[in-house]
């Protein structure tokens, strides 16, 4: 950044947030809301890592038709893991308990969350969840699917599937006391000034998620414990020989698991809209659009489950009905994909490492989302359920949105959290990397899946091996860009550039304090007097004395 | 939040003594065979005790509008959950020859 003027090099704070207190018991017993962040950033990390490690060995086993390096039974349970780590253990907390937990009390103006001792309950939570996955895992594996499908999972696996589904609800729990606290925060402590119409995007996507977590997550857990009933005491429930119905499980299952997938996505979503302006330095278009789209989402999200289960023996008639519905979901998504083109057109746009993953989210999430119609026909879904086109479709949605979405936000916050710039040129490599390792894994996988590869078989036939090694050495150019931001972050901790407090000259509350922030994120409590995208305009925020 | 107005103890013997006669009601019919209405009384009764137990024993009547959104959002997803289900089950049998 070198302008004509001479600019003061920006100072580290004195005192922060991060240097308030040392010791591994202010750290396990905070109830500051940023230094819980850095605990569940350090944790789904971990989590991340071994589902990373689980698809790296699926992808392995995929080169060659014959099933030569698992056995079934391992394969079976290779991508139950995988799927049981990324979801529950890393999508659904990313973005939400680490860059939310982080930002939503900075962006609406107060010192931490409402509770932040549930906050850190939460952190436990989530760790002794973790803790029964990883138990289930090492003691043998799992290999139900993520799905937990009865009666399968319930009556003839002779694996660990209550361990793993102990691990799930509790897991469930930490998201629903995460939403809890993002609910009354939001409802309560806004600074003085910020109105619900000044609310970051970022804030509303993540309010919209936490009306899922407290609403859908009962269910996941009423669904498992249901489960281990079944399974522990033989009462019947899903599984017809002991008088149940399969269909009510799959019913069950998806009423939560469908809008789980939009407390994935939105906070995501909340990333991008954020990214967009900052970088276009344009006032985002359609700012009540985006806004509501999230809470739409959030509602209308509840009421599609059923096509997952459009082959699964459900009424014809009730068929049609989730099918339209799915349909209708998609328009407030679009609404956010056009407002974000709108907020670029004629911006003066600055390819800076987050706009490069927020433009590879708009792209890749377009493609998920659109794939998500061609499942949601009826006649079509025939044809392509349960094949490698479901798995493309929601790794576009899940890692080319999602993780795109984490990794940009991570980028663009990193200054924030830890008062120091990560380093541009490797950063912008790692973003060109995961993008062309990305699409090299996935794309593959619609075409298999469209000439009619199954999903979750251990071999295929030898005709198909083309793209699977396509689809494999996509994989590990996928794991270099996933692994380069861990090195240069580590290394930036100690030899990054000291950002300052506003690094990016980005609007909202967060770049107004120091970075990385005090412990009580302010020195005064903000009054706030403008839009929060008041970009191009005096975006100053007064402060009271 | 709002603790100016608590049910009184007599309030609380008397919901107490409707879900005894509840439960003695549920007992009671469970010896009647109503054919297709025997889940629509017991759960119909069940429901009722229910509401009693969330208004009066768990303060909802007394508390904020707010708190009485929340749990009407609840209760409100979960017949979600069951006329959208019920969509499938009841409509299964109209399948065209
Ligand atoms: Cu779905």
């Amino acid at each position: 950044m070198s302008t004509a003027t001479a600019i003061v090099k920006p100072v580290m704070p004195e005192r922060h947030f991060l240097n308030d207190n040392y010791g591994i018991r202010s750290w396990l017993l905070t109830k500051d809301h940023k230094r819980i962040a850095i605990l569940y950033l350090f944790s789904i990390t971990f989590f991340f890592l071994i589902g990373g490690v689980f698809a790296s060995l699926i992808r392995l086993h995929l080169l060659t038709p014959n099933g030569e390096l698992f056995e079934a039974d391992t394969y079976n349970k290779l991508f139950t893991m995988h799927g049981v780590n990324m979801v529950f253990f890393f999508l659904i907390p990313s973005v939400p308990a680490v860059l939310g937990n982080f930002l939503v009390p900075i962006m609406v103006g107060t010192k931490d969350l409402a509770f932040p001792k549930i906050n850190l309950l939460s952190w436990y939570l989530y760790m002794a969840g973790g803790t029964f996955s990883m138990a289930a895992m090492v003691s043998g594996g799992v290999d139900s699917g993520w799905t937990f499908y009865a009666p399968l999972s319930s009556g003839y696996l002779k694996t660990h599937v209550i361990m793993l589904a102990v691990g799930v609800i509790i897991a469930g729990f930490s998201s629903i006391f995460t939403g809890l606290n993002f609910i009354v925060t939001v409802h309560r402590m806004r600074a003085p000034g910020m109105t619900w119409g000044r609310l970051p995007l970022f804030v509303w996507s993540n309010y919209a998620a936490s009306l899922i977590m407290i609403l859908g997550t009962p269910v996941i857990a009423i669904t498992l414990i249901l489960l281990a009933l079944e399974r522990g005491f033989h009462i019947g429930i899903f599984d017809p020989k002991l008088g149940g119905d399969p269909v009510l499980f799959q019913h069950m299952f998806w009423f939560y698991s469908h809008p789980a997938v939009y407390i994935m996505i939105l906070p995501g979503m909340g990333v991008i809209s954020e990214i967009v302006p900052c970088f276009s330095r344009k006032r985002v278009f359609g700012y009540s659009f985006v806004a509501f789209s999230s809470v739409a989402i959030a509602v209308f999200g509840f009421v599609v489950w059923a096509h997952h289960m459009f082959v699964a023996g459900i009424s014809v008639y009730s068929a049609l009905v989730f099918s339209l519905l799915s349909y209708a979901v998609a328009i407030p998504s679009a609404v956010k994909v056009f407002n974000w083109t709108a907020t670029m057109y004629k911006g003066s746009i600055e390819m800076s490492t987050p706009m490069l993953y927020a433009m590879a989210f708009i792209g890749l999430f377009t493609i998920g989302g659109l794939t998500g119609l061609f499942l949601a026909a009826l006649g079509l879904d025939i044809h392509i359920h349960d094949t490698y086109f479901v798995i493309a479709h929601f790794h576009y949605v899940m890692v080319g949105g999602m993780v795109t979405a984490y990794l940009g936000g991570l980028h663009f916050w990193w200054p924030k959290i830890t008062g120091r710039m990560y380093p541009e040129a490797p950063a912008k490599l790692a973003a060109l990397i995961t993008f062309i390792g990305f699409n090299l894994t996935f794309f593959p996988q619609f075409i298999l899946g469209y000439m009619g590869m199954p999903r979750r078989y251990w071999a295929y036939p030898p005709e198909f091996q083309v793209l699977n090694v396509l689809s494999s050495a996509g994989a590990s150019v996928l794991a270099v860009g996933f692994l380069l931001p861990l090195l240069y972050f580590a290394w930036s901790l100690k030899y990054g550039e000291v950002a300052g407090n506003n690094p990016w000259q980005a609007t909202g509350l967060e770049w107004e304090t120091s970075s990385p922030p005090p412990t009580h994120n302010f020195h005064e409590i903000p009054i706030v007097t403008k839009d929060p995208y008041a970009y191009g305009e005096d975006a100053e925020v007064t402060v009271v004395h | 939040m709002s603790e100016h107005s608590h049910p009184t103890p007599g309030l609380y013997v008397v919901i107490l003594l409707a879900l005894v006669v509840g439960t003695c009601l549920t007992w009671g019919i469970a010896f009647v065979d109503l054919g297709k209405w025997n889940p629509v009384v017991a759960l119909t009764i069940a429901v009722i005790k229910a509401v009693l137990v969330v208004l009066f024993f768990m303060h909802v009547h007394y508390s904020s509008k707010l708190t009485k959104v929340t749990i009407s959002a609840g209760v409100f997803w979960l017949m979600i959950m069951i006329t959208m289900s019920l969509s499938d089950y009841l409509t299964r049998t109209f399948l065209p020859q």
